[in-house]
């Protein structure tokens, strides 16, 4: 596989040179492009190339045989509760099936799953494909992949979509390597390729500055992660003949290679940033830990949680789990509100894709306001406090 | 004990990525490169393991050549040993590529107990490459770490916390385990002079296919399942607006637009 030139039709311009991030191709004595080792096959040049002088030598893969039809959906669950990220990929992955004229089909692991599958069953599903053992009761990422692959190897499913959580990005890995198959990460926009029947897959990289579209075009499933909170809730619809295949387990309680010693709760604040719709985050304006409790009390009036600049959790002020940044969460709520953030480009990375941005900060020049839907230009030890009395005031008067 | 670290070099977030608007492609100001930031907790995290436990250290990378610069950083950090992986036959790799050109570098290390990852990459921020090299290893996989509490050799288990949406979990593994790591971990150390003369100088082995016994279409571009289609600039954001009042007035205003368009329900 490579990177080809054309020589007879290289003009010896330069504009691929330019484009080029890798230095991975020249202009050799002749004036003619040439690549080098550093090429990494990007394809940036080939499409910058004015002469058409570029291209990469084409797959020779063989597709593998369209046996692969239907739409599968991972249920994640916990405590007895399906994660809301399961509920909107039912949703999407149901218009998907649909486009393509294909069945829905919905994946659930764990123990004494009776009330999932009957949840499951209000997302017009056509097939649910079960498997309960005592061992599967919690996640754990070996006998959950063993029991997967058993599953997608029965059902033969197209596409695989996983929400993008912790956990769930824990077991997509894993399990697109044992199938040995794509997956494209964290997408935030899934449709179908009208002529190739293709996925495609689009996501934020370099921290959401740009967007890249991603196609699985030769093996199965096609697989993603997506983020929770893109796609809308749907609808409940019942489907009476939703049928259900109950498996038998084909992994054992050997296959637990973690063992639970203990977990402790994130004791501050009720809501986690990784689920919250609002997230009131502070920065080193803060300018100290004892000052992050007037955000813990706006968050809590808005249900929304806590969040924080790498500079505040270095400084001691708020726990790491809180951070949101390029070394801490990638974060995308409906409504970020940013309190003595200065927006460090590491900063922006991490929640430049909110839906809603509002910045506080005295300084008028603070690189957050670019980003920002709405911005205050003042002192937030004022600004923050009062939006605390205000909706206070009005909800008192609402309720 | 053995323990591998794998580094990444990516693109410095200061260098700014952004699109060619007219060209239509990517382009890097001032293409500097850096260590994969959580790398460099990983880096770290295995040094102290050598320091505490006694280890042998070794730095992994697949790259370009210039990949060589992230790894005699970790050498400068106190690694033992570094190997580049570093071939046009790797070129164009995914995830599942990657991770499986990394397996066969850790097989052919031989007798590895312990493996260390970033959580993620900067630059593709996918978080797959961890765990599609524990499954291709068949170690025990162990993600999000914030602190090794212990690992006791004798027994070959490790117990380690991990960082979870709404807590942390304490677990124990069987080695060989394979952990990806988040910045709580650590706080890792700048190398000194001498250590970056000492490293500067290194002799840093380059593996192609040829080093590592795997099959030839599981490399590179033909051993990468995904594809990109297409690159573009996200659309800008709407909205831009300075609520230039007194901060009575502002917030009054700031809350009526957030409430009129259902973003905070009061």
């Amino acid at each position: 596989m490579a990177l080809i030139v054309k020589k007879e039709e290289c003009t010896g311009c330069g504009i691929c040179i330019d484009v080029c991030p890798y230095k991975g191709i020249k202009l050799n004595s002749a004036g003619i492009a040439e690549v080098t080792e550093n090429c990494i096959l990007c394809g940036q040049c080939v499409d910058s190339c004015p002469a058409g002088a570029l291209y990469i030598e084409e797959k020779k893969q063989e597709r593998e045989k369209q046996s692969y039809s239907g739409v599968m959906v991972f249920i994640e669950h916990e405590f007895n509760k399906v994660h809301s990220v399961s509920f909107e990929l039912l949703g999407k992955g149901k218009k998907i099936a649909d486009e393509l004229k294909v069945p829905l089909y919905a994946m659930i692991i764990g123990d004494q799953i009776n009330n999932i599958i009957e949840e499951v069953k209000n997302y017009d599903a056509d097939i649910i494909y079960a498997v309960s053992a005592p061992w599967l009761s919690d996640y754990q990422t070996k006998p959950y992949i063993i029991e997967a692959e058993n599953i997608i190897k029965l059902a033969k499913p197209e596409i695989v979509l996983i929400g993008a959580t912790t956990l769930g990005r824990d077991f997509a890995g894993a399990l697109a390597t044992r199938l040995e198959t794509g997956l494209t990460a964290d997408c935030t926009e899934l449709s179908i390729d009208k002529e190739k029947g293709l996925l495609l897959q689009t996501r934020p990289a370099f921290g959401g500055n740009i967007m890249a579209t991603i196609t699985c075009p030769y093996k199965r499933p096609q697989m993603a992660t997506v983020r929770p909170k893109v796609m809308p809730m749907p609808q409940k619809i019942f489907r009476a003949n939703c049928k259900v295949i109950q498996m038998l387990p084909v992994s054992s309680h050997k296959d637990l290679d973690l063992e639970l010693i203990d977990f402790l709760p994130d004791t501050i604040g009720k809501v986690n940033i990784a689920e919250a719709d609002i997230i009131v985050s502070g920065g080193r304006g803060m300018k100290g830990p004892e000052n992050f409790s007037m955000l813990f009390e706006l968050a809590e009036l808005l249900g929304g949680a806590v969040g924080a600049s790498r500079a505040a959790v270095d400084s001691g002020w708020i726990p790491y789990a809180h951070q949101v940044g390029q070394t801490g969460r990638t974060v995308r709520p409906k409504l970020y509100i940013a309190c003595g953030i200065s927006g460090a480009i590491q900063h922006l990375a991490g929640m430049q894709t909110s839906e809603v941005i509002v910045a506080i900060n005295k300084d008028p020049e603070a690189p957050i306001f670019k980003i920002a839907n709405y911005g205050i230009v003042g002192d937030l030890f004022k600004v923050v406090p009062e939006m605390i009395r205000q909706i206070k005031e009005r909800k008192s008067k609402n309720s | 004990m053995k323990v591998v670290v794998c580094v990444k070099q990516v693109p410095s977030t200061e260098a700014k990525v952004k699109m060619d608007p007219v060209k239509g492609t990517l382009v890097r100001e001032g293409v500097e490169s850096v260590i994969n930031p959580f790398d460099e907790y990983a880096i770290e995290e295995g040094v102290r393991i050598k320091e505490k436990y006694g280890a042998e250290v070794i730095a992994i990378s697949m790259g370009p050549p210039q990949a060589k610069d992230a790894l005699k950083t970790a050498l400068a950090m106190g690694v033992d040993k570094a190997v580049l992986l570093s071939d046009k036959a790797f070129a164009g790799s995914d995830t599942l590529a990657t991770a499986y050109t990394l397996s066969l570098a850790i097989k052919k290390i031989k007798d590895v107990d312990l493996v260390i990852c970033g959580k993620q990459a900067t630059d593709g921020d996918t978080a797959q490459v961890g765990p599609g090299l524990a499954q291709r290893l068949s170690f025990s996989q162990i993600t999000y770490v914030s602190k090794i509490r212990e690992i006791n050799l004798e027994n070959k288990e490790i117990i380690v916390d991990r960082l979870l949406d709404n807590g942390t979990q304490v677990v124990k593994a069987k080695l060989p385990a394979l952990i990806t790591v988040v910045k709580d971990i650590n706080q890792p150390r700048i190398p000194n002079i001498f250590s970056i003369k000492k490293a500067a100088k290194a002799d840093i082995p380059v593996w192609g296919p040829q080093d590592l016994e795997g099959e030839a279409n599981k490399f590179g571009f033909d051993g990468s399942p995904t594809q990109v289609i297409r690159i573009f600039t996200p659309p800008p954001r709407g909205g831009g607006k300075i609520i230039e009042k007194d901060i009575k007035e502002s917030v009054a205003e700031l809350i009526d637009i957030l409430s009129s368009q259902g973003i905070i329900k009061i």
